[in-house]
């Protein structure tokens, strides 16, 4: 990447202004801040599917996203914005407004890349919300009014996207998101940065993020194109046993009753899993994927007919992840069995009409592969 | 028929004072905890019982309580905030204005028409209930504000049209309000500064999981909603912990009115529930997993259900599927000309009919300010001259609705009623891929029927397809008549119907119901007619073995194609729908 490419928005234009917004105090915290504490994510009952998933992508970032499908009430949100809370602090470029990684020398942003020494500072990881309704210009970033219109200096106010680079953009009702954003998200995802040409702006500046989305396809179907971004998809149902449902409503009210003390109450579990996700990560390179584990990825893709090859990529390496996760030294067919349903689901040349599940299909094909 | 838990008395007869009584329980409960039990449901056309109803709600809330009625469609900038035009013209900086649902902190928001939401609108207002804040991310702002309030949605109470289901489902109450007389208020000051101590037994809690279970309720929101109910009860009482009595109210109020079955029923939903009689008459025998006061929940549950349920719950599973389609007539407020797909600003004069970007004029004119200003003295801080205007741009959407209308008669039955189905999914798969919306009418016996009101979901579609019964007689007539209310009904919502009608043509019931072909072939006709004056585009699909000179003559009548179809030739039919389509 050039630097002349990367950000122009000096005050060519703005008449009277000095350079670009770079003192501006740094992004905002990664979790929203949010009136209460996040239901904390240890404490969240069932759901094994979903939770193994989100703990995937927060141990290999490339996987691609999670999306959750599923019923009302499930709990979607709250394991998503859990995942703010329980995610170890990342490192970044000491009052980098797009949160550089100072350890990657080639993905840093214009800003950080013109410093003479790179300063690092600890932040949380960004778990960032995309409420519909949102316009293009928070998404994106664009021109900064505020300042514009006060000083008559063109600077970036960056946007969502910016706030969301190294951590989780997620959407909820994502099939109801307007599709001038999907486009937006479809492009910025594909290409890890965002590129900004508006009102004399030109921005371009690092956003990889991992996309996380719910709904309920009820509602409205999702765009093939989006739906192929995510690594993951899971679906999520109603528990349907009596103890289950009890435990979820018993913990949900204490925690609506008490929110600080129960998440204190559940601080423990919560940082064992933080230390097994910074171990996971930590001994990820390490992972062996045997030819037998490749070859049975392969097989089950042929079997259910994927398209292309990223399905049998995103399996070997959530397969990875999660021996990873379990403390395994190796990718062996237990890892494959567990995460082939949310790597392929999504996959399958469907036929929209077909009834058969799709989770029923790859649970076939597994049985096929594997052996019951 | 009412949908399953609405009906509460007759129209006319005097309110069931115990139905009273629990109603006006709830509008207290809503007022002691009105964020936790996140609101309610209001069936039935406006009144005085509705009016009553909130009358008591309004009068039991603290005074300057925030109290806001929106109608079922406005614009982001309102409901969520953005930029206040003026206040930033004047100040020349950016000024935040706040939506309706920051407003309406800590109060009550009330939702007019709300079977008419959109989808989107309604997960807006879903995902602020959930967080309890408002997420703003528009026009540059960025901004949480809190939004703690109560949700009243009303609705028409017209059979099949509901609030979205994202909303009803985070309702604790779905009432069908009935004449509620005025009542000396008790403290809800001191309930609400009891209800954080309120202890809620173990056992209760277990009761209304268990019921809720075993009445078909799904969603873990209702038995959520039950112990907050149980909570609020016990504090308006003064009490320290919820008894049973708290628990059975609470059971009555939030479980009942969404059973989807009666406890009794041990076979699986779909199966039709026995008559009402018997299902009155038998009493849930004592198995082990029910305590006795989850037995105890279910009887206040079972006395709650209003009688002539049972029918109702035996046409639950169609009422279900209709009720799911919470874009059913979403479109139908988006008629104003200058909707679409937002598909960017582009400059221009603001000429009458033209939408003015805002945020995106002041980002034009921002930099050039200091010029402008420069030997000025006095006059407005913000000069925006002509070069900055930007409009709105939209595409206009070119969305169709094909509306499928099946004949689904004995006669058609005969003649391949399956084959029919297949072929109506063949057509399925191709709206999916040029994501069409459709809806599905069917017909037999004495009418016809929406089946499926448009929507974008064709698993749904196809679910109801696979539903459809056949067998009786055959009402063209009724079926091009609902065929028509939904094409206009889809025109006004600013989308292009596309009518299919798949029949044998052997019209032999006419629209009063009576039988005899000539009468059923005039009246089909008569309907017909207007199809075409309309120019709804038309394909009518003659599924008999051999052609029908009077389908011809009725697709004539309705300006359609026709498509003899002796046999199920997936490619032409497909063809043939995508050229009238064109």
């Amino acid at each position: 990447m050039h630097q002349a490419l990367t950000e122009r928005a000096r005050e060519e234009a703005g008449p009277a202004g000095p350079s670009v917004a770079r003192g501006r105090p740094a992004r905002p915290a990664g979790a929203a801040p949010s009136g209460r504490a996040p239901y904390p994510f240890a404490a969240i009952v069932g759901q094994e599917e979903m939770l193994r998933a989100l703990l995937i992508a927060a141990i290999d970032g490339s996987i691609g996203g999670v999306l959750v499908l599923g019923d009302r009430g499930t709990g979607k949100s709250t394991a998503v914005r859990a995942l703010a809370a329980l995610l170890p602090p990342m490192k970044v470029v000491a009052g980098c407004r797009f949160g550089c990684d100072p350890g990657d020398a080639a993905a840093l942003c214009a800003d950080c890349r013109a410093l003479p020494r790179l300063r690092t500072a600890e932040a949380p990881v960004p778990v960032v919300d995309l409420p519909l309704g949102a316009t293009e210009d928070r998404v994106a970033g664009a021109l900064d009014i505020e300042r514009a219109l006060a000083e008559g200096v063109k600077a970036f106010e960056p946007g969502l996207l910016a706030r969301a680079h190294r951590g989780f953009l997620y959407i909820d009702e994502v099939n109801l998101l307007e599709d001038h954003l999907v486009d937006l998200l479809l492009d910025v995802a594909a290409s890890g940065e965002n590129l900004v040409e508006r009102e004399g702006i030109s921005v371009r500046h690092p956003a990889r993020f991992v996309l996380v989305g719910s709904g309920n396809p009820e509602e409205g179907e999702l765009r093939p194109q989006l739906l192929d971004r995510f690594g993951l998809c899971v679906e999520v149902r109603t528990p349907a046993d009596v103890p289950t449902r009890i435990e979820v409503i018993r913990r949900r009210d204490a925690y609506e009753r008490d929110p600080v003390g129960f998440c204190a109450a559940w601080e423990k579990e919560q940082s064992r899993l933080r230390r097994r996700i910074l171990s996971a990560r930590g001994r990820l390179a390490t992972i062996e994927v045997p030819d037998a584990a490749l070859e049975r990825a392969a097989r089950l893709c042929l079997a259910l007919g994927t398209d292309g090859l990223r399905g049998e990529l995103t399996l070997i390496r959530a397969a990875r992840a999660l021996a990873a996760l379990e403390g395994r030294d190796r990718v062996g067919d237990a890892e494959l069995r567990a995460v082939a349903p949310a790597a392929l689901r999504h996959r399958l040349r469907r036929n929209p009409l077909d009834e058969t599940s799709s989770a029923a299909r790859v649970e076939r094909a597994v049985a096929e592969v594997f052996g019951p | 028929m009412t949908a399953p838990g609405d009906g509460q008395a007759p129209p006319g007869a005097a309110p069931d004072p115990a139905v009273a009584e629990d109603q006006r329980a709830a509008a207290l409960l809503l007022a002691v905890d009105p964020a936790g039990l996140g609101g309610a449901v209001l069936r039935g056309p406006p009144g005085p019982e509705r009016e009553s109803w909130l009358a008591v709600l309004r009068a039991s809330l603290p005074p300057g309580t925030p109290w806001r009625r929106i109608p079922a469609t406005l614009p982001d900038s309102r409901l969520l905030g953005g930029l206040d035009l003026a206040a930033t013209l004047a100040a020349g900086r950016p000024v935040a204005e706040r939506g309706v649902l920051a407003e309406t902190d800590g109060g009550v928001l009330l939702l007019g028409m709300a079977e008419r939401v959109a989808p989107g609108l309604a997960a807006r207002i879903a995902a602020a209930m959930d967080a309890r804040e408002v997420a703003l991310e528009r026009d540059g702002l960025a901004r949480r504000l809190p939004a703690r309030f109560a949700l009243v949605a009303c609705d028409e109470g017209v059979e099949g049209e509901h609030a979205p289901e994202a909303l009803r489902d985070r309702l604790a109450f779905h009432l069908r309000p009935v004449l509620l007389t005025a009542a000396p208020l008790v403290g809800i000051a001191a309930a609400r500064a009891r209800l954080g101590a309120v202890r809620v037994p173990a056992d209760a809690l277990e009761a209304l999981c268990g019921a809720a279970l075993a009445l078909g309720i799904a969603s873990l929101r209702a038995p959520l909603f039950a112990l907050r109910a149980a909570a609020a009860s016990a504090a308006l009482a003064g009490r320290e912990a919820a008894t049973s009595d708290d628990v059975a109210l609470a059971a009555r109020l939030v479980l009942a009115p969404r059973a989807t079955r009666l406890p009794e029923a041990e076979a699986p939903p779909p199966e039709p529930p026995p008559s009402e009689q018997e299902a009155a008459e038998q009493v849930p025998k004592g198995e082990d997993s029910q305590g006795p006061l989850e037995e105890r929940v279910l009887a206040a549950v079972r006395a709650a259900l209003p009688q002539g349920l049972l029918a109702g719950l035996g046409a639950g599973m169609r009422e279900a599927a209709r009720r799911a389609a919470p874009e059913g007539r979403a479109g139908a407020r988006q008629a104003a000309p200058l909707r679409g797909r937002p598909a960017g600003t582009r400059p221009g004069a603001l000429r009458e009919g033209a939408r003015l970007a805002l945020v995106e004029t002041l980002r034009a004119a921002a930099p050039w300010q200091p010029f402008r200003r420069r030997g000025q003295i006095g006059g407005p801080r913000l000069l925006v001259r002509r070069e900055d205007i930007r409009l709105r741009r939209f595409e206009a959407p070119r969305q169709t609705t094909a509306i499928f209308v099946v004949d689904a008669s004995g006669s058609a039955a005969l003649h391949r009623l399956a084959e029919a189905k297949g072929a109506v999914e063949l057509l399925l798969a191709d709206c999916y891929v040029r994501r069409d919306r459709v809806a599905l009418i069917g017909f037999r016996g004495l009418g016809a029927e929406v089946l499926l009101p448009p929507t974008a979901s064709l698993v749904r579609a196809k679910r109801c397809l696979a539903g459809l019964p056949g067998g009786g007689g055959t009402p063209l007539a009724a079926g091009l008549d609902a065929a028509r209310d939904l094409a206009q009904s889809c025109r006004r919502a600013g989308r292009t119907p596309l009518l299919v009608l798949l029949t044998d043509g052997r019209a032999n019931v006419a629209r009063d119901g009576t039988g005899g072909r000539a009468k059923a072939e005039a009246d089909a006709l008569d309907a017909a007619r207007p199809l075409r004056l309309g120019a709804v585009p038309a394909l009518l699909v003659d599924t008999a073995p051999r052609p029908q000179p009077f389908a011809r003559e009725l697709a004539n009548a309705m300006g359609a194609r026709y498509l003899p179809l002796p046999l199920a030739d997936a490619v032409r039919l497909s063809g043939a729908v995508r050229e009238v389509a064109a």
